[in-house]
């Protein structure tokens, strides 16, 4: 499995750049919302309408929410039911451990869990996950989608025709076509840039390209949401995980972080404290041309079957 | 939920308003247990979602292109008609064939460009070739089939042409056979496209979804060539669309047996479930009417029913697919069901959830 980057090409210079969004240290403020709309003149969305699921009034990914803080309350059961699925994959041995120095810092401190045990809100910062291998870039028909030299996928908002198939190709569902879903702000006087082309997260592409952090992460109070060389985050994640768990907090998990799964590992990692889906992501994500191979052969012998029918339905005569 | 003595000084709790666009207030709040529809067929799986929110998103893809998946394999079988009359000397199906390719790949340019976002950046779909992308391939197939078929067609259009009529005479015929070829490819890449997604009724049925479209494009295009063609010309179209029409109704069946049998519900279900019951019907009324079709007002109606036939199968697909992208339970149950049957079989170095 090659590094994304030189298999397109680049001649790699910068070490993968990507974020580490610890959920467990999330407040919920959306501060990552309103930074990254702010950078990225990205417009208003929905109209702003009151949903009751928890405090989220954003409720997804989309052409102009490019950062979505999910919201999910939940009662002890639950909890404990999440405690139970986090030990459950430890006792999978998944994926084997293969370092030492994942031990906890704070072993030796205070280990009790803090707040309460009685109910718990989840907030999760959401993001565009950059993947290794990633289905919105393979299926984009006009490389309007490409890989930087970060390793991110960025969407050239000139090249892109709108045709709305790296939507189909995502398995997150993040990337979304820049509609008229974008509501209200035309009659306020606002000019909504980038129309009816895709449209998703950069990993502030322009300003990684001036040695700076996304604006998300800059403006994170609680550096749930981290920045940097993505080796070094899966590191720092994994220590992470293995201090909450040594407090009992076998409800961490980590999401993004294997080489091996079905989009080789994403650039936006995250720390769970639940199954995925609970936040929306999906379970097993699969990157769809990973079956393209055979999908062609199968195609293939639809034609052939196709040509032979005909072939026969004009050898048996003309009447 | 904590309690506490001053608890019954509150107000009652307000009704939560209802909210709008969410289908028959089917709130699934994280942690609850999915719904499962009374006709299911699989056994209630427990799966959680975020508040009934969708995981993938369906694509912006509107009719046009439901209507290009009809247009585009009624072009390319067209192309194989035509070729093969050219190649048996049925001047008059090669003729009718040809333009009715040049027609339907007409329609099917049209309704592309018309689907896109930018319409007038519909020539960057040529800007590169990646096999990867089934919607890069299939524009240069669309492209490499369209030219020649455009040639093929105009030599059979009586009109004046100058000199040029010479040009178009001599190239008429490897033009033909060339469109000919391009025909099937033209025809099945986009069972391809649909397939090469994250759309879960779409992806699902990727083994057999090919076959099922270049059925479907034959009998469609042969019934076409019923219409348009006097029955003494017409016995290849007949034969090929009776060949098509059992193509069709073997693929689907194969296709639904052999996929999820949760993902394969939308193609059962509401609008789409109609729309695949009826292609099935008109199908099969299509092809026995194709069977003793030497009657002129036979043969139109046969080769109506198969068009319409043709036409239901790819909207019901199509929505389906776009159906499937709706509901969480389409992509979590089949994720959770796969990963939970490699974890029991022991591989659990390939989860995208790891733990140290």
């Amino acid at each position: 499995m090659g590094d994304p980057r030189t298999e397109v090409g680049w001649p790699t210079v910068e070490p993968r750049k990507g974020f580490f969004t610890d959920t467990s240290i999330c407040i919920g403020c959306k501060a990552c919302e309103v930074a990254c709309k702010e950078w990225n003149h990205n417009p208003q969305d929905g109209d702003l309408e009151l949903t009751g699921w928890s405090y989220d009034n954003t409720q997804a990914l989309g052409a102009s929410t490019w950062r979505h803080v999910a919201f999910v309350e939940q009662s002890r059961e639950q909890l404990v039911a999440a405690r139970r699925s986090g030990q459950a994959l430890v006792e999978l041995g998944m994926p084997t451990v293969r370092s030492d120095d994942a031990a906890p810092d704070n072993a030796a401190g205070d280990v009790t869990p803090p707040d309460t045990d009685e109910f718990r809100w989840l907030m999760a910062s959401d993001v565009c996950k950059h993947c290794t291998h990633a289905g919105c870039l393979d299926v984009c028909p006009t490389g309007a989608l490409f890989r930087t030299e970060f390793g991110s996928v960025v969407v050239q908002a000139d090249v892109c025709n709108g045709c709305g198939t790296c939507v189909a190709g995502c398995p997150f569902g993040v990337v979304q076509r820049r509609d008229d879903g974008t509501v209200g702000t035309a009659s306020r006087g606002y000019d909504v840039p980038n129309r009816h082309v895709a449209q998703k997260c950069t990993l502030c592409y322009d300003r990684l390209l001036d040695d700076g952090v996304p604006a998300c992460a800059k403006t994170c109070p609680t550096t749930s949401i981290k920045f940097g060389d993505r080796d070094e985050l899966v590191d720092d994640a994994r220590r992470r995980v293995a201090a909450m768990h040594a407090e009992g907090r076998t409800e961490a998990r980590l999401y993004g972080a294997n080489p091996y799964d079905g989009v080789g590992g994403t650039g936006s990692i995250f720390l769970l404290l639940d199954e995925p889906e609970v936040y929306g992501l999906p379970p097993d994500p699969r990157v769809c041309t990973a079956d393209l191979p055979q999908m062609w052969r199968r195609a293939g012998a639809a034609m052939a079957g196709m040509a032979v029918a005909a072939a026969v339905s004009f050898v048996m005569g003309r009447r | 939920m904590s309690t506490s003595d001053y608890d019954q000084f509150r107000p009652p709790e307000p009704e939560r308003r209802r909210r709008r666009g969410f289908g028959g207030g089917k709130r699934r709040r994280g942690g609850s247990t999915a719904r499962v529809p009374a006709d299911s067929m699989v056994p209630e799986v427990e799966f959680t979602s975020y508040y009934g929110r969708n995981v993938v998103k369906p694509p912006p893809w509107e009719w046009p292109v439901a209507l290009y998946l009809f247009t585009g394999g009624v072009a390319g079988a067209s192309g194989v008609l035509a070729a093969g009359a050219q190649i048996a000397g049925l001047p008059v199906l090669r003729r009718n064939t040809r333009l009715a390719a040049l027609a339907a790949v007409g329609v099917s340019g049209a309704a592309l460009v018309a689907d896109l976002g930018r319409p007038e950046r519909a020539l960057n779909m040529l800007r590169t070739f990646k096999v990867t992308s089934p919607m890069s391939v299939g524009s240069w197939i669309l492209t490499a089939f369209s030219a020649p078929t455009s040639l093929a067609a105009v030599a059979e259009l009586p009109i004046p042409l100058g000199r040029l009529r010479k040009v178009v005479d001599v190239l008429q015929g490897p033009a033909g056979l060339a469109a000919g070829a391009f025909g099937p490819p033209l025809a099945g890449y986009t069972a391809v496209l649909l397939a090469d997604t994250a759309i879960p009724t779409w992806n699902g049925a990727r083994q057999h979804l090919p076959f099922v479209f270049v059925s479907s494009a034959s009998l469609a295009a042969s019934g076409l060539a019923m219409i348009t063609t006097p029955s003494d010309e017409t016995g290849p179209a007949r034969r090929l669309a009776v060949l098509g029409v059992v193509g069709d109704l073997v693929a689907m069946r194969v296709m639904e047996a052999h996929m999820d049998p949760v993902v394969v519900e939308p193609l059962h279900e509401g609008k789409p479930g109609k729309l695949l019951h009826l292609s099935e019907r008109l199908a099969i009324a299509g092809g026995i009417g194709a069977l003793f079709a030497r009657r002129r007002w036979v043969a139109v109606a046969s080769g109506l029913a198969l068009m319409a036939a043709s036409a239901c199968t790819r909207f019901g697909v199509f929505e389906a697919g776009l159906e499937s992208a709706k509901d969480p339970r389409y992509t979590v149950v089949p994720q959770r069901r796969r990963l939970e049957e490699r974890r029991r079989r022991g591989e659990v170095d390939d989860s995208i959830t790891t733990v140290e």
